[in-house]
């Protein structure tokens, strides 16, 4: 197996993990954290091909550093949203948050 | 290489799946943590070293810590009960199962991407060049995107102000 | 000293003071107070060091001039002056102002807007210093708008009362008649000229060249263009200084706090057209009659100020109301300062309008002293007795009563009137100024003695008398600092030292020493003797014995005193004529309104009634059935369907996620390769 294969395959695996923690969790913070998960998954895949792809270039490694910074900035707003809604319904719960049900 | 890889990639992946199934919200919020800190391992093996320490300063000193105030300040008891099960959840859960099955699949066995050598690592310096040359204009709204984020957090989980006329 | 550029501090000063006070809290009361008053404090300060700055070059017109913004490639300049006529009237607005503001935190002190009113009494000091500093007629336009404003507000600070609300509403329109001839006056000074700045180093609207260009520049029927823009400038000064045709509010603005009459509109803001009208004679006097025809606007001002200052002193002889009584005397002392401009010797009004702020101030902080004291009673005739209970009131206004009506060699106003009827006797084109300042003098002495006799003398004919107590300190103090500058303001400008003429003029005036003017002094000492005597022998010998009693004067004269007592019919006159063109103006709008425009609109009305009963008919029988039917479908299919929105995030993400497994299935089965 190839680096870039195992790469791969670590990415497509963390990708699922936090794709479990957002569809059974119910707890909104761990719901944030699958989706940070998922993020770094798509990090990982850019830097796999930048280090072991075709192009070379530096455009993924550039990518992942934006990806991280948007990423920190979505936690903190995540994050206050999670306190707000708590704040709001006295539950983080994020079955709770069911307003807009038909 | 592909071994140390490999080693690397247990250490991410077992504490994750580890946090997605532990009850405890701490004990899962600290997992998190951990497979974050082996994927900037992995980074590290993969030669990406400014990656490898954004990623430890962003997740594990930043995410990581607005996390557990969340936590703390939400206070939902100390355990987080899985929710029964349910048809809609096994239906959600055999969904993920069978698309980490197809995506496995996939790039492990039938990809025909060719196996390649690594190219250089890019040095710091022209990292720096780069980020201060033509991504300049990016990292600039990056900064501005921040501070916006900053705000709205601030605005959001600021307290309410009591309404007027009420005694604070 | 104070530098030009910096003159602008003076006015923004209380502006501060009340643009805070105006955001403050309702509940912060005293915050307003401090403010105004530490920001008065500043201000004298600074129009002391700007006095300084002044003296040290009187003839020098120095400025700071700007530009405000350029409409296409006209500048639009706006600029500060300081020069000594608006430097010694700064510190004399801030000086009076200081002693008014601590005066009213007594005189109001339990008054629930306390802080609002001394935001406006900053308001007002803040736009007064600005009109006092400006170095641009749109500048001084600007502020005289903004005294306005204030004096507006002020008037009607009490704006439950009927009275008082209307009574602002009077000023404000009446002044504002003026103020038009202003505006128009200021735009053809513009036009003409291309500026609007007094003073610019040669190039100003005050200096040489546009001077002989407006003298020069002729407009059919023989005036030229500095008589046209010097009487619509005028007009202006008519409105805000109570001359004769407009003179009608300023009786009527009495109905403010006592502190605004006193500061407004008897030392200040009415001086304001006087100060204008100085301002601008260069511009006045520029033309001095084409062919040895005397047309020009001084003539015009001479006249109405003449006429004002006898109507004024007439009309003040049979008011009951103490503060009337001293509202139309301000009416004919401004006359006074008018027809002292108006036979061209400026000076002379400037120091008539100095001295007179501050003993018309002393006397209306008093008048405010005795109605303070006597629960707001401020009939006349329902005081009297008053000399023994306020006894520190009682002295102050004799003292001030001796200033205005001119007692000789020791009061102020001996000296400025002197000054006055001296230039009025000397001006060659007529004496009726002369003549009419003089029985000025007599009517001033007669109604001052009848006032102070009803008022503090004989007993007390009312319950507010009665029971009267001297007022507090901060209005003792600011009565006796008035009192000394009542006395004392008139030494700077006697014939013997000439000093306040000179420094005005930026010339050194000779003195003359007393001699000249001896036989005008003698003359009007008798007359003033007169008026005392006439008052006395009328009031104070035999004082009424209670309200209801008939004025001693109506026994005498029964028509004439009518005559005044309805203040000569003026407001009458002005309501029968420009209040009946306005009615008459309003019926026919009503008129047209009831059966013209009005048949318009019923007959649309008509139209629309009768199309929507048309589309009603179609609307209940035609389509509505078939409409119900297909809703009620769409309702119940909505209702059936929407019960798949959970409402629950994961819900939906789970069915995402189904398609894109589906997806990823389909192409990892299907042969993407």
């Amino acid at each position: 197996m190839s680096p870039l294969h195992l790469c791969l395959a670590l990415s497509a695996a963390l990708f699922c993990t936090g794709l479990v923690a957002v569809l059974i969790r119910g707890n909104a913070i761990l719901v944030l954290l699958g989706v940070e998960l998922m993020l770094n998954a798509a990090n990982l895949n850019f830097l796999a091909f930048w280090r072991f792809g075709p192009g070379g270039g530096e455009a993924g490694l550039v990518f992942v550093l934006f990806s991280i910074a948007v990423a920190a900035a979505e936690a903190a707003v995540g994050m206050a949203l999670v306190i707000a809604v708590h704040r709001h319904l006295r539950s983080i719960r994020i079955a709770d948050a069911n307003r807009l049900k038909g | 290489m592909t071994t140390l890889l490999a080693v690397l990639a247990l250490i991410c992946l077992a504490p994750a799946v580890a946090a997605v199934l532990v009850r405890n919200l701490i004990h899962s919020a600290l997992l998190f943590v951990l497979a974050w800190l082996g994927l900037a391992a992995f980074y590290l093996a993969l030669g990406a070293e400014f990656v490898a320490f954004a990623q430890a300063l962003v997740y594990v000193g930043g995410v990581s810590m607005v996390a557990l105030f969340a936590v703390l300040l939400t206070r939902p008891g100390r355990t987080d009960l899985l929710p029964p099960p349910s048809a809609a959840r096994a239906v959600g859960g055999l969904a993920a199962v069978s698309l980490v099955a197809s995506m496995l699949a996939s790039s492990l066995f039938w990809s025909r991407l060719p196996s390649m050598e690594p190219t250089a690592p890019i040095p710091l310096r022209r990292l720096g060049e780069l980020l201060a040359g033509p991504y300049l204009v990016a990292v600039l709204l990056v900064g501005l995107i921040l501070t916006v984020a900053l705000i709205g957090g601030l605005l959001l989980a600021a307290p309410r102000r009591p309404a007027e006329g009420a005694d604070a | 000293m104070l530098h030009a550029s910096h003159l602008w501090l003076i006015p923004a000063l209380p502006l501060l003071a009340a643009a805070v006070g105006a955001a403050a809290p309702r509940t912060a009361r005293r915050l307003p107070v401090a403010l105004a008053l530490g920001a008065i404090i500043g201000s004298f300060l600074l129009s002391l060091a700007a006095l300084a700055g002044a003296l040290a070059a009187p003839a020098a017109k120095l400025t700071a001039n700007f530009t405000w913004f350029w409409a296409g490639s006209t500048a639009v300049r706006l600029g500060w002056l300081l020069d000594p006529l608006g430097a010694l009237m700064s510190v004399l607005v801030c000086g009076v102002s200081v002693l008014v503001f601590i005066f009213s935190t007594a005189y109001l002190r339990d008054d629930p807007r306390l802080g609002r009113f001394f935001t406006c009494l900053s308001l007002f000091v803040a736009a007064m210093l600005g009109l006092l500093v400006a170095n641009s007629l749109l500048l001084l336009l600007v502020c005289w708008e903004l005294v306005g404003l204030a004096s507006y507000l002020l008037i009607g600070f009490w704006f439950e009362r009927p009275a008082a609300a209307a009574a602002a509403k009077k000023a404000f329109i009446t002044t504002r008649l003026g103020d038009l001839g202003f505006l128009l006056g200021l735009l053809w000074l513009f036009h003409a000229t291309g500026s609007s700045l007094f003073y610019d180093g040669g190039a100003g609207v005050l200096e040489g060249g546009a001077l002989e260009r407006l003298a020069a520049t002729t407009l059919p029927g023989g005036w030229t263009a500095a008589t046209g823009i010097g009487l619509l400038l005028f007009a202006g000064a008519v409105g805000k200084s109570g001359q004769f045709p407009l003179h009608v509010w300023l009786p009527d603005a009495m109905e403010g706090p006592t502190p605004v009459s006193a500061l407004i509109h008897a030392a200040t803001m009415v001086a304001a057209g006087v100060f204008l009208v100085a301002r601008v004679f260069p511009l006045m006097a520029a033309d001095q009659g084409l062919g040895g025809v005397p047309v020009h606007a001084l003539t015009a001002v001479a006249v109405i100020g003449s006429v004002t200052a006898l109507l004024g002193a007439l009309l003040a002889v049979a008011q009951t109301d103490i503060k009337r009584v001293l509202a139309y005397s301000t009416v004919s002392q401004l006359g006074y300062m008018m027809l002292a401009v108006g036979v061209g010797a400026w000076e002379a009004a400037v120091f008539h309008l100095i001295t007179h702020a501050c003993f018309k101030a002393l006397l209306f902080l008093g008048s405010g002293s005795v109605i303070h004291a006597a629960h707001h009673e401020q009939d006349a005739r329902r005081l009297g007795g008053l000399a023994t209970r306020m006894r520190f009131t009682y002295v102050t206004f004799l003292l001030g009563t001796g200033a205005l009506i001119g007692l000789p060699l020791v009061f102020s106003g001996f000296w400025s009137k002197e000054a006055v009827l001296h230039a009025a006797e000397l001006w060659p084109v007529s004496h009726l100024p002369f003549l009419a300042g003089l029985a000025g003098v007599v009517l001033t002495a007669f109604y001052m003695t009848r006032l102070v006799s009803e008022t503090f003398l004989g007993r007390a004919r009312g319950d507010g008398a009665a029971h009267a107590h001297e007022s507090p300190r901060a209005m003792t103090l600011s009565l006796a600092v008035l009192a000394v500058a009542s006395v004392a303001a008139g030494w700077i400008g006697t014939p013997a030292w000439p000093w306040l003429q000179s420094q005005l003029t930026g010339a050194p005036v000779a003195a003359h020493g007393l001699g000249e003017g001896l036989g005008l002094m003698i003359l009007s000492t008798v007359l003033v003797g007169a008026g005392i005597a006439a008052g006395g022998w009328m009031y104070a010998h035999s004082p009424r014995a209670d309200d209801r009693a008939p004025d001693p004067l109506a026994r005498r004269f029964p028509g004439v005193f009518a005559a005044l007592v309805a203040r000569l019919w003026i407001d009458e006159f002005y309501a029968a004529t420009v209040g009946r063109l306005l009615r008459g103006a309003a019926a026919l709008a009503a008129w047209l309104e009831r059966w013209v425009w009005g048949g318009l609109v019923s007959l649309t009305g008509r139209v629309a009634e009768t199309t929507g009963e048309v589309n009603r008919a179609i609307d209940e029988d035609g389509l509505n059935t078939g409409f119900d039917r297909a809703s009620d479908g769409l309702r119940d299919a909505a209702q059936r369907y929407s019960r798949a929105q959970t409402g629950e995030v994961q819900g939906y993400l789970r069915a995402v996620v189904v398609g894109l497994a589906v997806l990823a299935l389909l192409l990892v089965w299907g042969g993407i390769r």
